[in-house]
């Protein structure tokens, strides 16, 4: 809206409140922290007291050691985005949120699954594996062990694939995300 | 020096003139460090009390209140005040003691995980880790409770570091990376809005506590008297606009008037300043200002569109936003006749329904003519506080205050017994005003071992007891709502002898019964010296009305 339209003849029909809104996708916030006590509580902490249910949660050093960075995913479908962001921003240790737009950023996950592999189906397993590029972490008499990067999507397609033969155990980090190019994330 | 009389340095760096507490072993060096310090210090008899009367001592002269108190149980007890101070943004430290940094995690004597437990209500928390931290970390909680929307901060000291030798630098700037408070409003949001009022034909100003908080009632009144635009508070709000003004509609909300509610309810522009659309002001969400259109301007982002979604949210100081709001919308020259009719109507709502009752026809006080009572006898001048209850709501109607921080209590989350330790506060920082009390007779129960405070301190406190011998909220509930099954709620029979509990503490003590000399009773209350705990018997079963029955529309108002 330009300064003319500010200043010139308005009704109060054309204003539209535009917040709050749902936006039916998964959300990508990168937080960068400052590593204090509680900082990771406090992230938690207050996701489950506004009721906001976090999907994924990973967190490590960043190239400052002064600095962590939190890398959660939330369901824009059940909660407004907007909100969880500002009450995040509320938080004193959180120095910069980033709700990373699916084009601009890259993705990774790793997951790691123990898999029932004896005999005949050991050959079968290893194809698929080897379509995911997946690697063999753990080679046992009864089960391997296989470890997978990637996006949630493709994790969450090799669980499809893997599961009729005996999934034992899995275990995933949840994703981590970067921007790309020159712009920080 | 040893990091407790750095402490002692850091609050005199702040100014801060007066502490509350109550010591324990684990702030036992801190309290070594009061001892020839120099800082007024006001032992409290309960923690609870003492984070109170800091957050009385806050609201009523606007500065950072202080309170102490030592680890696992002090800690505990301060609980209470710490959420109450976060839900109503008041700006106290509370610095607790901690067990040995050896003990920590052990269940050791008196441990308890104070950082933990009050993470959800603090505005922030400090846990000193190395003593040298302390002085940056305390300059830092005065910081971060003072600026933007203030709230509690809390700083955990375990007892071994807070002996440590430390070198102490004297400085009060603070460096933290992640909190910046945004005190302007944006220019453009600010024109629209005023270009939005100067279109409006059924505005409303609504204004809570913030609009107290920063100290903008000058700029508040001055926009509603530039466009003739009417005025509600909320509970937190009151006194930010005169009680007295031919625009003033009232309060809004539960127990709010006929006229704020109504005009909410039918307004098609609502001017949202320093409040937060609670539950108690919307009822029905669905149903609320169903016509309206709003502004809201806040200094907290996160409370834009929480609940009630803004069509021009303005962030920031509401002091800056008000007064540079009215200069744009003076720019506009408005028809200020656009407004005849529907002022006409509020006008016919507040000539139809003043809030009103009938009156006993003997001498039996009813509850609000005790309040109508007290402000003829002290000329409505006194800073009040109050507990929570049916009395508080009758003191926040009847009442009628003409100026900010004059009335203080615990709104957002509705503590008993939060009167008498906040006029401790109250007092201590308002020498020269009277202060009196309108205090539950089952609220006072709960943090009654203040008196001893009281007289300790020679506080002039007047506490007046609206004594209907019942939890009276609560029976107004059982009896509007659960088919008068009165579950305990009685408080009769097993109530102190109040008169005999003042002499007991050493103050005086007098109950009064009559309707009739009821005011000029008051007066003389008032007229003696030092604190008085006045016991005023009133009728028993009265409610407290009009009332929006919870989860109802405004429309839908009973009593
Ligand atoms: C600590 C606490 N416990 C319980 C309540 C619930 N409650 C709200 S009002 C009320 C009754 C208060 O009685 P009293 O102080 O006598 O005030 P009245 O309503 O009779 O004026 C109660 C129990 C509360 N607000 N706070
Ligand atoms: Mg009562």
């Amino acid at each position: 809206m330009n300064e003319q339209e500010i200043t010139g003849p308005m009704s109060l029909e054309s204003l539209q409140a535009s917040v709050g809104v749902r936006t039916g996708r998964t959300h990508i916030l990168t937080i960068l922290v400052e590593n204090k006590p509680g900082v990771l509580s406090r992230v938690a902490g207050l996701f489950a007291r506004r009721g906001f249910n976090i999907d994924t949660l990973a967190v490590g050093p960043t190239e400052d050691p002064d600095f962590s960075r939190i890398t959660l995913t939330v369901d824009g479908a059940v909660h407004p985005i907007d909100q969880v962001t500002k009450q995040l921003h509320k938080l004193i240790n959180v120095i910069k949120i980033r709700d990373l737009e699916p084009g601009e950023a890259v993705q990774r996950e790793l997951a790691m699954f123990k898999i029932d592999a004896d005999g005949a189906r050991r050959a079968e397993v290893l194809q698929i594996v080897e379509i995911f590029r997946g690697k063999i972490v753990d080679l046992g008499q009864l089960t391997i062990v296989v470890e997978i990067t990637g996006t949630s999507e493709k994790i969450e397609a090799f669980e499809q694939m893997i599961r009729p033969f005996g999934l034992v155990e899995m275990a995933r980090t949840g994703e981590i995300a970067i921007s790309r190019g020159g712009t920080e994330t | 020096m040893r990091a407790v009389d750095a402490l002692m340095e850091c609050l005199k760096a702040e100014d801060v003139e007066v502490v509350f507490g109550l010591p324990g072993g684990a702030n036992l060096p801190t309290y070594d460090a009061f001892y020839d310090a120099g800082i007024r210090h006001v032992l409290v008899r309960h923690e609870a009390g003492g984070g109170h009367a800091a957050e009385g001592y806050a609201k009523a002269t606007g500065r950072v209140a202080v309170c102490f108190g030592t680890s696992g149980p002090g800690a505990t007890n301060l609980v209470t005040p710490i959420c109450d101070a976060m839900m109503d943004s008041v700006p106290v430290v509370f610095i607790t003691g901690q067990v040995r940094t050896d003990l920590l995690g052990t269940d050791g004597f008196q441990e308890a995980d104070t950082m933990g437990m009050t993470l959800p209500m603090v505005k922030h928390s400090f846990m000193v880790q190395d003593a040298q931290d302390l002085p940056a970390m305390i300059h830092e909680a005065f910081h971060i409770a003072r600026t933007g929307r203030p709230g509690p901060v809390l700083v955990d000291i375990p007892v071994d570091l807070s002996k440590d030798d430390i070198e102490y630098l004297p400085r009060t700037e603070v460096e933290l990376p992640g909190y910046q408070p945004i005190i302007e409003g944006n220019q453009r949001q600010i024109r629209l809005a005023a270009n939005a009022l100067a279109h409006s034909r059924r505005p409303v100003l609504y204004a809570g506590g913030g609009v107290i908080s920063a100290e903008a009632s000058a700029e508040l009144i001055a926009l509603a008297h530039a466009g003739s635009f009417p005025v509600t508070c909320t509970l937190m709000g009151l006194g930010a606009f005169p009680a007295t003004d031919p625009q003033w509609l009232g309060m809004l909300g539960m127990h709010g008037t006929r006229a704020a509610n109504y005009s909410m309810d039918e307004a098609d522009l609502i001017v949202c300043i320093g409040a937060r659309f609670d539950d108690r002001i919307t009822g029905k969400l669905d149903e609320f200002a169903p016509h309206a259109k709003f502004i809201h301007i806040d200094v907290d982002p996160a409370e834009i569109s929480k609940n009630v979604p803004a069509h021009i949210p303005i962030v920031g100081d509401a002091k800056n936003i008000l007064s540079r709001l009215l200069g744009e919308y003076r720019a506009t020259e408005a028809d200020p006749a656009r407004l005849d009719e529907w002022l006409e109507r509020i006008q016919a709502w507040k000539d139809k329904y003043p809030l009103s009752f009938a009156d006993s026809e003997d001498s039996e006080i009813k509850p609000q003519f005790m309040i109508q009572a007290l402000h003829e006898a002290t000329g409505g001048e006194a800073i009040v506080t109050s507990d929570v209850g049916q009395h508080q709501m009758w003191t926040a109607q009847h009442y009628g205050f003409p100026a900010p921080r004059r009335w203080i209590n615990s709104g957002g989350l509705g503590t008993m017994g939060f009167g008498l330790p906040a006029a401790i506060g109250a007092q201590i920082g308002c020498p020269d005003q009277m202060v009196v009390v309108v205090a539950g007779d089952g609220s006072l129960q709960m943090n009654s071992q203040e008196f001893a405070t009281v007289v300790q301190e020679g506080l002039p406190i007047k506490v007046f007891i609206l004594n209907n011998g019942f939890l009276g909220m609560v029976r107004q509930w059982q009896e509007m709502f659960w088919d008068n099954r009165y579950s305990h709620v009685d408080l009769r029979e097993h109530s102190p002898d109040w008169v005999k509990l003042a002499d007991a503490y050493g103050m005086k003590g007098v109950q009064l019964t009559q309707k009739e000399s009821l005011v000029e009773d008051m007066k003389a209350v008032l007229a003696m010296d030092g604190p008085v705990l006045c016991d005023v018997l009133v009728s028993r079963e009265e409610n407290t009305f009009p009332m929006i029955p919870a989860g109802a529309a405004a429309r839908d108002m009973v009593g």
